[in-house]
C-alpha cells in the first residue's frame, strides 16, 4: 500500500513536471532570465502546485496520522543556519547553469537519457561528496 | 494579456502541470506523512543519505518520476528539450547535488512543500535559490554564454 502510494505520487509528479515545462532546461533558464526574454511560465507552475499543497497542510493539521502510514515524519528543524543558506545559494547556481533541478532531471531519464545522464550522474556525485565531507 | 506580453509563456500548461505536482505532493503528505522532496528521496533511494524515508518508499517515488514523464510523452504531442553542453551539465549537476544536500532540499521540498507550509526555513531557502538562479543566468547573459 505504501509502495503503491509512493509510486502513484512519483508518477503524477513526473507527469506534472513534463506538462508544466519544468523538464525543459530552456524554459527554466528563460524563467531565470530576468534581463532577457523573461518567460513567467514557472511562476504559474509554482502557483498551481502551492494551492493543493496549502489545502493538504490544512487537512494534515486535523489528522492524527497519515491515511496510509502510522505517523507523520515531517521536518522539525526551525533554525535558519549557514548550511541552509549556502546550500540553497549553491543549488540556485547549478539550477541556472543547467536549467535542471533534481526532479525534472530524474524524470527526463525516460525521455532524453543520453542528454540528462551527465547531469544526473554528477548530481549523485555531488550528493556523495556532501556525504563524504560534511559532518 | 500574458500572451501579448510574453509570447513564449505557457501559463495554462504551467498551471495544469503545477496542480498535478501539488496533488502528487499532497498524496505523499496525507497518504504517507512525508515531504515529497526529490533531492532527499533521491539521496535516500540510492543509499547516499543515511537517514530519511524507508528505502522502498523512496525508490518507488523516484522510479515514478521517469514513469510519469514517459506516460505524458506517449499520450501528448511532446518534443525533446534542448540541453546545455555535457560539461556545463556536469558542473551544474555537481553543484545541484552538493547544494541540495547541504541546504536540505530543492524546488520540490523547499519550494512546493515548504512554501505552502509557510516554513521560514523554506521561505529563506527558496528566496536564496531563486535569487542565485536569477544572478547566475544574468552573469551567463553578460558573459555571452546564453
Amino acid at each position: 500500500m505504501r509502495i503503491i502510494l509512493a509510486l502513484l505520487s512519483g508518477t503524477l509528479f513526473g507527469a506534472g513536471l513534463v506538462i508544466s515545462g519544468m523538464a525543459d532546461p530552456g524554459r527554466v533558464r528563460a524563467f531565470l532570465d530576468l534581463f532577457g526574454r523573461w518567460d513567467p511560465t514557472l511562476a504559474f507552475v509554482m502557483g498551481g502546485a502551492i494551492v493543493p499543497m496549502a489545502i493538504a497542510w490544512a487537512v494534515q493539521r486535523r489528522l492524527e496520522s497519515p491515511l496510509g502510514d502510522k505517523a507523520f515524519s515531517l521536518p522539525a528543524t526551525r533554525e535558519i543556519d549557514t548550511r541552509l543558506s549556502v546550500g540553497a545559494a549553491l543549488f540556485g547556481i547549478g539550477w541556472g547553469l543547467g536549467g535542471l533541478c533534481p526532479g525534472p532531471a530524474i524524470a527526463s531519464l525516460s525521455l532524453s537519457p543520453v542528454a540528462v545522464a551527465p547531469f544526473v550522474l554528477a548530481m549523485f556525485a555531488g550528493m556523495g561528496l556532501h556525504r563524504l565531507f560534511i559532518r | 494579456m500574458i500572451a501579448d506580453l510574453f509570447p513564449h509563456a505557457q501559463p495554462g500548461a504551467g498551471l495544469i502541470g503545477g496542480v498535478m505536482i501539488g496533488l502528487a505532493a499532497a498524496i505523499m503528505l496525507l497518504g504517507l506523512g512525508r515531504i515529497a522532496g526529490v533531492s532527499g528521496l533521491a539521496a535516500r533511494a540510492t543509499g547516499i543519505a543515511g537517514s530519511g524515508a524507508p528505502h522502498g518508499i523512496a525508490i518507488a517515488f523516484i522510479l515514478g518520476l521517469p514513469l510519469g514523464a514517459s506516460i505524458v510523452a506517449s499520450v501528448m504531442d511532446w518534443k525533446p528539450a534542448t540541453y546545455p553542453a555535457p560539461l556545463m551539465l556536469v558542473a551544474a549537476g555537481l553543484i545541484v547535488g552538493f547544494g541540495t544536500r547541504l541546504g536540505s532540499g530543492c524546488t520540490s521540498g523547499h519550494g512546493v512543500c515548504g512554501l505552502s507550509r509557510l516554513s521560514w526555513r523554506s521561505i529563506v531557502a527558496t528566496g536564496l535559490f531563486m535569487a542565485s538562479g536569477f544572478a547566475t543566468v544574468a552573469v551567463m547573459r553578460i558573459a555571452g554564454v546564453l
